[in-house]
């Protein structure tokens, strides 16, 4: 069993206690919103999307620390990214943190999203991670349907 | 291995002796992460006595066979064994007669039942039913799922900043309109204990049936159906010891016999032919098709066993852990009560500092506590209080005072992670 402080690194701590763009985006364009209807974390992902390009994402919500410093990182990693790109994330992230799939990736060469591996260890909380990633898609999708991890 | 009390035993006013009871549960001896158990996590299930598991081994290995059809022996047994189990629930609850207990699979469909059968067939368009701010999801959905076909209306007693129901507001609410208030014994996700006898005279007073959900009261205060005069009291039997997948649901008689059958099946009916079905009598009629034999059964093993030890006991036994939870968690610097009801039973529910009940629940289950996290399929009640999740911890039987401070520990080690609280 892994010790309790590879879950809750210094840097998800620290985005728990002040999320990045957290808050309304002016000028959205594509906006999702995600819930976890097991324990009632509820986040909305805010994209402005330009030429197949984020040029700007924020979120809000209520949730766990894992799940508000996981929105919080991922709208770091976005920025200026491409679409296609962030779905690229989102799979990569997923495989991550994600026990079942045979091991996953080490989260090598994936930044600061790397500090959620030690998500895998604790399966009750993948969904806590992945809320957000799942609802930034449902935006990248255009899907205004409300994303549920069940 | 150690015989399972019997009522006779027992010497009133005894304290429960906790150190025998514990050994009774096989389960209290795992470790979790290299911890000791602490379970405190009652109010979603509580943990089986050893009497119930090897009721139900003995069950599916001596007698395993269906019921109410077979003539040969193994069947006759299991029809015993079974019947057995609802003239226990039926001395449990103090019902009149066994045919007003009615097994299915759990309270929410014991709920659903009355809904579906009471309601649909006497819902009217512009009909009211009362409920409370306080519910479990599985005493509002049923209700307004006929509510929208039948276009009645769902009315909502207030609850107030303490977690009780507003009285006043109850009163108001029990109009010419309303046919049926269901109501919570004692709240999932606040703690509160009811006045309901008090609830039932005024709704009886205004000629309103009124069902009660049982699930989290039935574990923790003798229930004498008939004293409280409720019209239905609907339980679960893995919150009492017993196995899951079976709930009962008490109806007075004449109100079973008038409603129309749930389900169409076997076991439910005298003749079929392809122009008629006769119905059979209570409880049969509500019970179609071959049931949960062993759950029932072990179910009965639970309520002898809970009765040795003493529903009053266990109660005051339970009563005690809780007062000294309320006094030592009050304690902790940064923690807030969710619920401080006039009365309370089994659990506590409480936010810390701002640190969400999740991440909670993670640590202090790295010290081998078992503990609720979330909003406990009570949305609405975490509205009423603007917080998005709790922390509950549940007692019963087999808790300790010792266990309570293992939690109060372990609060303090979320504190230190998450740097001061």
């Amino acid at each position: 069993m892994s010790d309790l402080s590879d879950l809750y690194q210094e840097l998800i701590l620290d985005h728990n206690r002040k999320p990045r763009n957290f808050g309304p985006l002016a000028g959205a364009n594509r906006s999702a919103r995600g819930v976890n209807p097991l324990c009632g974390d509820k986040v909305t992902v805010h994209l402005h999307v330009e030429d197949d390009r984020v040029t700007g994402v924020s979120f809000e919500g209520t949730g766990c620390a894992i799940s508000i410093a996981s929105a919080s990182v991922m709208t770091e990693s976005l920025k200026a990214r491409s679409c296609a790109d962030a779905r690229e994330m989102f799979e990569r992230f997923h495989q991550m943190v994600a026990a079942d799939n045979g091991g996953g990736i080490d989260g090598g060469g994936m930044g600061k999203l790397a500090a959620f591996a030690g998500v895998r260890d604790y399966p009750a909380r993948v969904k806590c991670a992945t809320l957000a990633w799942h609802t930034l898609r449902a935006a990248l999708d255009g899907d205004d349907k409300a994303v549920s991890t069940e | 291995m150690r015989q399972v009390k019997t009522a006779e035993w027992k010497r009133p006013g005894e304290a429960l002796d906790v150190a025998n009871v514990r050994e009774d549960f096989p389960i209290l001896g795992e470790s979790v992460h290299g911890k000791p158990l602490v379970y405190l996590d009652n109010a979603a299930t509580a943990q089986k006595p050893r009497s119930v598991i090897e009721r139900v081994a003995r069950y599916y290995e001596t007698e395993n066979s269906n019921i109410h059809r077979g003539v040969h022996r193994l069947s006759e047994q299991a029809t015993r064994a079974y019947e057995g189990a609802r003239a226990a629930m039926r001395r449990f609850l103090n019902a009149a007669q066994d045919r007003e207990i009615v097994f299915v699979r759990g309270a929410t469909e014991a709920i659903n039942l009355v809904a579906r059968c009471y309601g649909g067939a006497n819902l009217e368009p512009g009909d009211e039913v009362v409920i409370s701010a306080m519910e479990h999801h599985s005493n509002i959905v049923p209700w307004q799922l006929i509510c929208q076909e039948k276009g009645a209306v769902l009315r909502v007693i207030p609850v107030d900043d303490r977690g009780d129901v507003v009285m006043e507001a109850y009163h108001r609410l029990l109009g010419p309109r309303t046919r049926i208030v269901a109501l919570p014994h004692v709240s999932n996700a606040l703690g509160t204990v009811n006045p309901i006898k008090e609830m039932i005279a005024d709704a009886h007073r205004a000629g309103i049936l009124v069902l009660i959900d049982g699930a989290q009261g039935a574990p923790h205060a003798a229930v004498d159906v008939q004293d409280l005069d409720c019209d239905f009291y609907a339980l679960s039997s893995h919150k009492l010891y017993g196995p899951t997948g079976v709930g009962v649901l008490y109806g007075k008689a004449g109100l079973l016999e008038a409603m129309p059958p749930y389900q169409g099946g076997g076991d439910m009916i005298l003749t079929v032919s392809f122009e008629a079905t006769e119905y059979n009598d209570l409880p049969y009629k509500f019970e179609a098709g071959t049931p949960n034999i062993a759950g029932v059964i072990g179910l009965g093993a639970a309520v002898e066993y809970l009765t040795g030890l003493g529903i009053e006991t266990v109660a005051a036994h339970e009563d005690r852990v809780l007062a000294y939870a309320v006094e030592r968690l009050t304690r902790v610097p940064g923690l807030r009560l969710i619920g401080t009801p006039a009365r309370r039973a089994s659990l506590v529910s409480f936010i810390f500092g701002d640190v969400h009940a999740h991440d909670i629940g993670t640590i202090l289950d790295q010290e081998g506590i078992a503990v609720r996290t979330g909003h406990h399929c009570a949305m609405p009640v975490m509205d009423r209080f603007g917080v998005p999740a709790t922390v509950r911890a549940s007692f019963a039987c087999y808790n300790t005072e010792a266990e309570v401070d293992v939690l109060a520990e372990g609060l303090e080690r979320v504190r230190r992670l998450f740097d001061g609280v």
